[in-house]
C-alpha cells in the first residue's frame, strides 16, 4: 500500500472526490457531536421561524414550502430503504403515498370521523399490509420487472381513487380535519395556542423580531404552516432514529448482503425472500405515513391528480441524487427536489425543464449521488488504490 | 385520456354488449395493440442490448406525434378538414417519413446525450435509468415550452401555427374519414383499421427480416446475447447500441403517425402512459422479444377493449396492469419468453 498523498486526490475520473470531512479536534468527542446534532436539530425545528435570507422562498410561503421538502424527505428516507438498503427498484411508490393518504381521508372525512392520531397508525398498519400484498407476488419477478410492476401499481391505485364514488372519485375528499390542536384555537386571531413565537425578518444582513407575523404553538390552522413542518420534523426524527436502528441491526446486514448477491446471501442462511419483502413493507409504511400526513396538512384536500404516476420517478430521483443507500443523502435528495423549485419560482415555467437537465448533469458528474454512502466511498478509494498500485489499467 | 375516442360511439357497457359487438371491440383493439406493438419494440430492443429501460421512448413517440401534426398544418394550413383515406394517403406517407425521421433524431439524441456517456463509464444500471427519466422530463417540457424557446429566435410570430399555446392540445387539421370497407360479422371494417393493423405488421416483418438476415442485426443480436464476447469477435458495440436507439425511433415514428390518424390529438405528455403500455406490451410478450412485442402489444389493445367493455372505459388502465401483473405472475418471462439474442439464427 501506498502511504504517499492521499490516493482519492489523483481521481481524474470525474467521479467526484469521496467527501471527506475532518472534524477539527475538538469536536471529535462523544459529548461534542451530541451537542452538534441537537444544535442541528433545534435549527431544523427553528428555520420557517428564522426565515433567513437568501434560503427563504420569495414567491410562496416558506412554512408552507417547508412543510412539502419535509413530506418528501420523509418519502424520499422510506424508499431510500426499499432502493438504497434491498436494492429494489419501486417505480410506485406514489401508491403507498396515496394509500396512506386516502386511508387518513376516509377515516377522518369522508365516511367517518375518527382523531388524526388514532388514524395516523392505522393507516401505516394499511400500508404496511397494501406493501405486503403487493409485495409477496412482485418480489418474486426479477429485478427490471418489479419496476414495471409498481409503476402498475401505482397507476392502479389512483385510477381506482378516480373512478370510485366511495373515495370521492375524481373531486377527491374535502375538509380532511388538520391534527388536534393544542390551547385555543380560533382561526386567524393571533392569540392562538398556549403562546404564540414571533418570527425574524430580515433587512438584508441585519434581523429584527417581527411582530406583526406571530406563529401559535400548536395550532393546526388554515393560515399559518409552521405547526405542521414541526409535526413532519418529529415524525422525520422518529423514522431516522428507527432507521439507524434497523441498518444497523441483523435486518440492515441481510438488506445488504441481499443487495449485493442475492445467492451468496442465501447460500449463508439469509432468507432473502422474507428480507426484501420486510424491506418493501417498511417503505411502504413510512410512504403510509407520509401521505397520511399531506391528507390532514393545511389544505386538508386530496384528489387522484395530487399522486400523478410522475410523482414516483420525481420520488425515486430524489433518492438517487441523494445517494441511495446513504438516510442524510435521502433526506437532503428529498428536500432538494421540493425546494428547489420553490426557491426558483422566478423561473416557473422552467422548473421541470430545469430539473430534467439537472438530473442528466448531476448522475454524470456524480453517479452515486451528493452524499453517497460510506460503502461506496470505500469501494471508491479502494478502487482508486488499486489504480495507482497497477497504474490506471483497471476498468471502472 | 385521448384513448377513449377510440370506442366513444359504443356507450352502454355490459357483458352482453362485449358479445354483441364482439369484432367491434376486438378489431379496434388489434389497431390499438398494433401502434402499442410498434412503440413497444423499441423498447424491446433497447433492453434487448443493454438491459434498461429506456424511460426516454414515450418521448421520442412524443415527437413523432408532433411531427405528424406539424407535417399536415405545413401542408393544409389550420383550417380544419376532413377527408377520405385515398385523398391522403399521399400526405400520409409523407408525414410518417417526417415522423421516423424526427423520431429516430430525438431518439440519437437520447441515446448520444443520456446513455453514451454513462454506458462508456460503466455506471450502475440505476444511474442510467435516472439519466434517462432526466431526458423523458426534459424532451416533454421542451415541446411544453416550444413557444418560449421559439420566442428566444424571435421566430414566434412566424411559427404561430406550430407553437403558440405550447401546453394545449396540438390536433392536426387533416381527419381521414373511415370508410366501411367490408363486414366482418357484424362490424364494418373500416380502411383506416386496415392500413393502420397493416402499416404496423408490415413494418414488423421487415425489421425481424432485419434483424435476422442482415449483417448488422447479427450484430444486434450478438451484443444482446453476450456484449463481451461480441467485442472479442469485433462487433462495434456503440454502433450497434446507436442501430437499436435509431430504429426503436424509427418505428415509434411510425406509430406516431398512425396514432395522429386514429386519435388526432396530442399534448406535451401525450407519450407517457403510452409508453406504459408500450413497455407493458413489451413485458407481457417477453422482453428482448421482438415477436413477443407483436404479440404482447396486440394481446394488450385487444383485452384493453375487451376490458373496458365489461368494466367501463374508466377501468380500461386497471385492466392493463392487472393483467400486466397475472401473466408476469404466471410467466415471469412474458408469453413468448425473453429472446432477442437466442432468436433462431
Amino acid at each position: 500500500m501506498s502511504t504517499t498523498a492521499p490516493a482519492s486526490a489523483r481521481s481524474s475520473r470525474g467521479l467526484g472526490r469521496p467527501l471527506q470531512v475532518q472534524l477539527p479536534p475538538f469536536l471529535r468527542s462523544r459529548s461534542a457531536r451530541f451537542l452538534m446534532v441537537a444544535l442541528g436539530i433545534l435549527v431544523a425545528y427553528a428555520l420557517p421561524l428564522l426565515q433567513p435570507p437568501f434560503i427563504t422562498t420569495p414567491a410562496s410561503d416558506f412554512g408552507g414550502v417547508m412543510v412539502t421538502a419535509g413530506s418528501y424527505a420523509l418519502v424520499a428516507v422510506g424508499l431510500n430503504i426499499v432502493i438504497g438498503y434491498a436494492g429494489l427498484l419501486d417505480l410506485g411508490y406514489v401508491g403507498f403515498y396515496a394509500t396512506g393518504a386516502y386511508t387518513t381521508g376516509v377515516l377522518t372525512s369522508q365516511h367517518a370521523h375518527w382523531p388524526f392520531f388514532l388514524v395516523l397508525p392505522l393507516a401505516l398498519v394499511v400500508t404496511t399490509v397494501s406493501g405486503l400484498l403487493l409485495g409477496a407476488p412482485a418480489i418474486r419477478v426479477r429485478g427490471d420487472y418489479l419496476a414495471i410492476v409498481t409503476l402498475g401499481f401505482g397507476e392502479i391505485i389512483t385510477q381506482v381513487a378516480k373512478n370510485t364514488p366511495w373515495l370521492g372519485k375524481a373531486a377527491g375528499i374535502k375538509n380532511i380535519p388538520p391534527p388536534p390542536s393544542i390551547g385555543p384555537d380560533e382561526i386567524g386571531t393571533d392569540q392562538d395556542g398556549i403562546f404564540q413565537i414571533p418570527h425574524l425578518s430580515w433587512n438584508g444582513l441585519v434581523p429584527s423580531i417581527d411582530d406583526a407575523h406571530k406563529t401559535p404553538f400548536l395550532t393546526f390552522g388554515v393560515l399559518d404552516a409552521i405547526p405542521y413542518y414541526w409535526l413532519i420534523l418529529t415524525i422525520i426524527i422518529v423514522v431516522l432514529i428507527a432507521d439507524i436502528l434497523i441498518k444497523d441491526s441483523r435486518v440492515g446486514r441481510a438488506w445488504e448482503a441481499t443487495r449485493e448477491d442475492e445467492d451468496a446471501a442465501e447460500l449463508m442462511g439469509v432468507p432473502t425472500f422474507r428480507y426484501k419483502l420486510l424491506a418493501f413493507a417498511t417503505g411502504a409504511a413510512i410512504g403510509g405515513v407520509a401521505g397520511s400526513m399531506l391528507a390532514a396538512g393545511q389544505g386538508g384536500f386530496i384528489s387522484p391528480d395530487v399522486f400523478p404516476l410522475q410523482l414516483s420517478m420525481l420520488f425515486v430521483a430524489a433518492v438517487l441524487i441523494g445517494g441511495a443507500g446513504n438516510r442524510w443523502g435521502a433526506l437532503a435528495g428529498g428536500v432538494l427536489v421540493a425546494y428547489l423549485p420553490e426557491r426558483f419560482r422566478t423561473l416557473s415555467d422552467w422548473r421541470l425543464l430545469i430539473f430534467g437537465l439537472s438530473l442528466m448533469v448531476i448522475v454524470t458528474f456524480r453517479p452515486q449521488g451528493i452524499l453517497p454512502p460510506r460503502r461506496t466511498r470505500r469501494a471508491l478509494r479502494a478502487q482508486a488504490e488499486i489504480e495507482e498500485i497497477e497504474g490506471d489499467t483497471v476498468d471502472a | 385520456m385521448d384513448l377513449s375516442i377510440l370506442q366513444n360511439s359504443i356507450a352502454p357497457l355490459t357483458l352482453n354488449d362485449l358479445f354483441s359487438n364482439f369484432w367491434a371491440y376486438t378489431i379496434t383493439g388489434l389497431a390499438l395493440g398494433a401502434i402499442y406493438a410498434l412503440v413497444a419494440l423499441g423498447y424491446t430492443m433497447v433492453y434487448g442490448v443493454l438491459q434498461l429501460i429506456n424511460f426516454a421512448h414515450s418521448e421520442v413517440f412524443m415527437y413523432g406525434t408532433f411531427a405528424t401534426a406539424w407535417v399536415a398544418v405545413f401542408v393544409h394550413g389550420t383550417k380544419s378538414v376532413s377527408q377520405s383515406l385515398g385523398n391522403t394517403i399521399g400526405l400520409l406517407a409523407l408525414c410518417m417519413v417526417v415522423a421516423m425521421a424526427t423520431s429516430a433524431l430525438v431518439a440519437l439524441l437520447v441515446e448520444r446525450l443520456a446513455y453514451r456517456p454513462l454506458i462508456k463509464r460503466g455506471s450502475p444500471k440505476l444511474v442510467i435509468l435516472i439519466s434517462a427519466i432526466g431526458a423523458s422530463f426534459s424532451l416533454a417540457e421542451i415541446m411544453g415550452l416550444r413557444d418560449r424557446i421559439m420566442g428566444w429566435f424571435g421566430l414566434e410570430d412566424k411559427l404561430h401555427n406550430y407553437v403558440s399555446q405550447a401546453r394545449n392540445v396540438y390536433s392536426s387539421p387533416v381527419t381521414v374519414d373511415p370508410h366501411k370497407v367490408f363486414d366482418f360479422f357484424g362490424y364494418g371494417v373500416t380502411d383506416v383499421d386496415l392500413l393502420v393493423i397493416g402499416a404496423a405488421l408490415a413494418m414488423m416483418f421487415a425489421l425481424d427480416i432485419f434483424v435476422r438476415r442482415t449483417r448488422l442485426g447479427r450484430g444486434i443480436r450478438s451484443v444482446a446475447q453476450d456484449p463481451e464476447t461480441a467485442l472479442l469477435m469485433g462487433v462495434n458495440s456503440t454502433r450497434v447500441i446507436r442501430t437499436t436507439f435509431l430504429i426503436g425511433g424509427l418505428m415509434a415514428g411510425a406509430a406516431a403517425t398512425l396514432y395522429m390518424l386514429r386519435i388526432g390529438t396530442t399534448r406535451q405528455d401525450a407519450g407517457f402512459l403510452i409508453g406504459v403500455k408500450a413497455f407493458t406490451a413489451a413485458v407481457m410478450g417477453g422482453i428482448g422479444n421482438l415477436r413477443g412485442a407483436l404479440v404482447g402489444g396486440l394481446l394488450l389493445g385487444v383485452m384493453e377493449n375487451w376490458g373496458s367493455a365489461v368494466f367501463g372505459t374508466q377501468w380500461r388502465d386497471v385492466v392493463t396492469f392487472v393483467l400486466l401483473v397475472a401473466i408476469l405472475l404466471v410467466r415471469p418471462t412474458g408469453i413468448l419468453g425473453e429472446s432477442l439474442g437466442k432468436a433462431r439464427a
